[in-house]
């Protein structure tokens, strides 16, 4: 492992993560306070400390025992480590980047494939329609995860109360989102 | 008083009491929303997830919108609209560069003035006026829960304390409920992990109504749709988490007030709610 190092050191995830996000890794001191109230630590590979950690390294085969880890794909976003962090970096935007990354270099943990398969399933509904079609956004996932029997008992309350519409809602500006789509995400599929 | 309503798509389904109890409390309180013309969805987690161009560009055509209709100022209920929305705002108002990229990408100039707030932001400027509408003080014992969304991260939204925040316990005192100190008011319930990690959910919303319950409340309140169905919704998982039974119902802070108002409960839409909204008719 220590025999492979980056050429320049622009290269490594922590400069790159300075450059995009102005976060610099170096502050952090591993006081383990973001992962001290992380409500997912306990279930990651490795926490936002030890991640952290890792990426000041800067090593090539750790930087990619990052990119490859589970627990980027446990993150809910709560932004408590980044609230907490009393060297205020901006430990959620870290782990923003780094999923990116992991997606942009087809290096996702295999467990991150339900997760993206929602999201991609609910971008698609609003791609289309302008707003959210829930009904269609399960049934989506349903069949991109082939998790087709989950929660197929809530539904049907969720209909008796009146949570469940059946149609979409169809935006007049459908063609100006399917032109946001075009020229943010677009440039990547 | 008139302001910019963006409702948001979970209002218009699987949180559509939020949206009612609102109409009514505004209704009841003389607050005109001025609905944004042929608003979007504004991206939720998913396009923060995938793309952060995407992420900024769904609300930044909202804000577009909402400026064109001569809004000054929107209400956001959903506390994840709010945050996507006032994220954007803030990363453009900050960035004239990405700012002018984005006019390109939605394809029109906005100056991104519109002010975005929260549900609990605009009720606190009724405080003085509430008390004397109260016809049916809700006397019950609440826990307030806050989540994330409506206060982190603070550097951007600039909303109540990050820790221990007071605005829903001030606007539910204000209501006639006795709101009480607990441990959970801003843990996060698991957010867009209801379908895909619900396992994660279970256990991350069963701690926050066993806390509520374990502190004496005979009801959480909420201000964000995320929080009220994985705390309601999936009841059912979170009690087999726990090996529990609890019956705690989990109410919009409008629905509170608007019953101490003394709004009918159906127009508040409490009739939707998994776990059903009825309260041991103890006093506090």
């Amino acid at each position: 492992m220590a025999g492979v190092t980056y050429a320049t050191t622009t290269e490594s995830l922590a400069a790159q993560v300075r450059q995009h996000l102005g976060v610099n890794l170096s502050h952090c001191y591993q006081c383990g306070k973001c992962a001290a109230g992380c409500p997912v630590a306990e279930d990651m590979d490795m926490t936002s400390c030890r991640l952290l950690r890792l990426l000041q390294l800067q090593q090539p085969a750790l930087d990619q025992r990052v990119l490859a880890s589970e627990g980027i794909w446990l993150c809910l976003t709560c932004e408590t480590c980044s609230t907490r962090c009393p060297q205020e970096v901006e430990v959620a935007k870290v782990m923003d980047f780094v999923r990116s990354e992991a997606i942009a270099r087809d290096v996702a943990h295999p467990r991150s494939r339900d997760i993206l398969s929602f999201h991609r399933a609910f971008l698609d509904s609003i791609r289309t329609t302008g707003r959210l079609y829930e009904i269609g956004l399960v049934a989506d996932y349903k069949v991109r995860s082939r998790h087709v029997l989950k929660d197929v008992a809530l539904a049907p309350k969720m209909y008796l109360r009146g949570k469940l519409p059946l149609l979409p809602h169809l935006i007049k500006g459908r063609d100006e989102v399917k032109r946001i789509f075009q020229r943010t995400l677009g440039r990547r599929r | 008083m008139r302001i910019g309503y963006y409702p948001g798509c979970s209002l218009l389904g699987s949180s559509r009491e939020f949206d009612e109890s609102v109409r009514a409390l505004a209704g009841a309180l003389g607050l005109e929303l001025v609905q944004v013309p042929d608003w979007n969805c504004c991206g939720a987690s998913s396009a923060h997830v995938l793309d952060h161009k995407l992420s900024l560009a769904l609300p930044a055509r909202i804000l577009a919108q909402a400026e064109a209709a001569g809004l000054e100022e929107i209400l956001a209920p959903c506390a994840a609209c709010y945050n996507r929305l006032a994220s954007a705002r803030d990363a453009l108002d900050k960035d004239p560069v990405l700012a002018r990229e984005m006019e390109k990408v939605i394809g029109r100039p906005a100056t991104h003035k519109v002010r975005v707030v929260n549900i609990l932001e605009v009720l606190d400027r009724f405080k003085d006026t509430l008390p004397g509408l109260l016809k049916v003080p809700f006397a019950h014992k609440v826990a307030c829960y806050y989540g994330c969304l409506l206060v982190r991260p603070a550097k951007v939204l600039h909303f109540d304390r990050a820790e221990d925040p007071q605005s829903m316990d001030r606007l539910a005192a204000a209501a006639g409920a006795a709101p009480l100190d607990w441990n959970y008011k801003t843990e996060c319930c698991g957010a867009a992990f209801s379908v895909t990690r619900t396992d994660l959910v279970a256990r991350l919303s069963g701690k926050i109504v066993a806390d509520a319950v374990r502190a004496g409340a005979e009801a959480i309140l909420v201000a964000c749709p995320m929080c009220q169905s994985n705390l309601d919704m999936r009841r059912t998982e979170s009690n087999a988490y726990l090996g529990a039974d609890h019956q705690i119902p989990v109410l919009f802070i409008t629905q509170a007030l608007g019953l101490a108002l003394g709004i009918d409960a159906n127009r508040l839409g409490l009739q939707r709610h998994m776990v059903p909204a009825t309260f041991a008719p103890a006093a506090v």
